[in-house]
């Protein structure tokens, strides 16, 4: 190790590996609840915008209303009202749902996904709109269904055009996930406000738990680019 | 009717602080973007270099840490330099950071970022004719800035403009975590003490959706009147 570095860590009394650890669960906490709300929001959201272009307005009508008031609120909001909200159930404390919810990691995974799903539906919508009509012409001469066409020809072009967009929303979770250490939960951002308070350092907990952001937003846009490189793969120039 | 148990003017109040902190920031965040665009299209290497490391390093991080950051650590530096200044030049300066200012600071540089981004792509959408037939006529390039680029780039920067506000609106959401009393800590405050948290809860939603309904209907009018002689090709 360099000197410099050994000197660093002799004179400091922040970055102990104690709080150190901290940091890592805390990442541990922020990446198992930004993940399953993403997983589980893209597997809501994929028959959700399906239906959502269905032209019989009884079907894509309440999924429009859920969008829409999923996407015209703040997402704290909806973590308060599900947070706050589920105790407050007549009943629900005798049921077994309570074991569930009364951890606050839960009513911020179902908020999260809730939130997530909602902006998936419409990057997914807008990109299976956006699929060129020939290409479903094609799959209708060929005497496909439309189970068949969805499943063969839209979804997997609609795919490659959703996922720069997509490639945001994650980002934008990962960052709105930070919001969880309001409700107790201690993800990096409630690890990060638990040493400020320890040691009233803001400068050292925040800037090092921006640092621990900024890295996994930069594995994310790189991770991102180089699924995009795959998928549109076959629009690359002949010589590029 | 809606009975808000005595916390409607407060949660009135709140409301009022949440537009105000909103508009604050839109043009701290307006500011920064025209600048950070400017330096993107300079040239110049250090200008270029510096907007760039800011909507980098903005986009990396969590617009609360960041929020936190500038909260806890803004009193911290302030009573720094309060301690400095008395020490050594006997100045008795002291300011209280409060949640309001660190929220606009926080929004409007973390919205400055994007908006650096609409306005290149803004400016970059004007056609290159224009800016030679300025040229030809002999506009400096202040002159050309001000009179070409900047009216003819707003209409494509609108759309994006529109969609960071409504962004925008919904972050200011998080200042109730530093302690600002806006709209949001106001219902929380209310929901905890009287325990009903959907009654506090879902006008408080109802206000911000009709904020971003509005909105929309605003810009829509406005990128219509902005783009009043140009034909579309349908």
């Amino acid at each position: 190790m360099p000197d410099f570095i050994a000197e660093w860590l002799n004179q400091n009394d922040i970055f102990t590996a104690m709080t150190l650890m901290e940091y890592w669960d805390g990442l541990v906490t922020t990446v198992h609840l930004v993940f399953l709300s993403l997983v589980i929001g893209l597997l809501v959201a994929v028959p959700l915008a399906i239906l959502r272009t269905v032209r019989n307005p009884l079907v894509s009508g309440p999924i429009w209303v859920y969008t829409y008031l999923f996407r015209g609120t703040p997402l704290l909001i909806q973590l308060y009202i599900i947070y706050y909200g589920v105790a407050q159930i007549p009943g629900i404390q005798e049921t077994f749902w309570w074991e569930i919810f009364k951890e606050p990691l839960y009513p911020a995974l179902l908020a999260f996904t809730l939130n997530t799903a909602a902006y998936t539906t419409e990057i997914i919508r807008g990109a299976i709109l956006s699929t060129p009509n020939g290409e479903i012409e094609a799959a209708k001469a060929y005497g496909m269904n439309w189970l068949l066409r969805m499943r063969r020809i839209i979804l997997p072009s609609a795919a490659r055009r959703a996922v720069q967009a997509y490639s945001n929303e994650v980002i934008f979770m990962l960052h709105a996930s930070a919001i969880a250490s309001v409700v107790t939960i201690v993800d990096l951002t409630g690890a990060a406000r638990n040493i400020y308070s320890r040691f009233y350092a803001p400068f050292d907990a925040f800037i090092f738990v921006a640092l621990c952001y900024m890295v996994l937003t930069f594995i994310l846009v790189f991770a991102f680019r180089k699924l995009e490189n795959h998928l549109l793969r076959h629009q690359r120039p002949v010589n590029g | 009717m809606l009975d808000l148990k005595g916390y409607g003017p407060a949660l009135a109040e709140g409301a009022v602080v949440t537009i105000e902190l909103a508009f604050f920031s839109l043009a701290l965040a307006l500011t920064l973007g025209l600048l950070g665009a400017s330096a993107k299209l300079s040239g110049n290497r250090v200008l270029t270099g510096i907007a760039t490391t800011y909507t980098t390093l903005i986009r990396g991080v969590p617009d609360l840490v960041m929020m936190l950051l500038f909260y806890y650590g803004g009193q911290v530096a302030v009573n720094a330099l309060s301690d400095y200044l008395w020490e050594t030049r006997g100045i008795d300066f002291f300011f209280q950071f409060d949640p309001f200012m660190s929220g606009v600071v926080t929004i409007g540089l973390i919205f400055g970022a994007y908006m650096t981004e609409t306005f290149r792509g803004a400016f970059l959408a004007v056609d290159v004719g224009q800016i030679e037939a300025a040229k030809a006529y002999g506009f400096s390039r202040w002159h050309t800035f001000r009179r070409v680029m900047i009216p003819q780039m707003l209409r494509h920067a609108l759309p994006g403009i529109g969609n960071n506000w409504q962004v925008l609106l919904k972050t200011t959401a998080l200042v109730s975590i530093i302690g600002l009393t806006d709209m949001v800590r106001v219902a929380e405050e209310a929901a905890k003490a009287e325990r009903m948290p959907f009654h506090f809860f879902i006008p408080v939603a109802a206000v911000y959706l009709a904020l971003t309904a509005g909105s929309e209907l605003f810009i829509k009018w406005l990128d219509r009147r902005a783009n009043v002689g140009v034909v579309q090709g349908n």
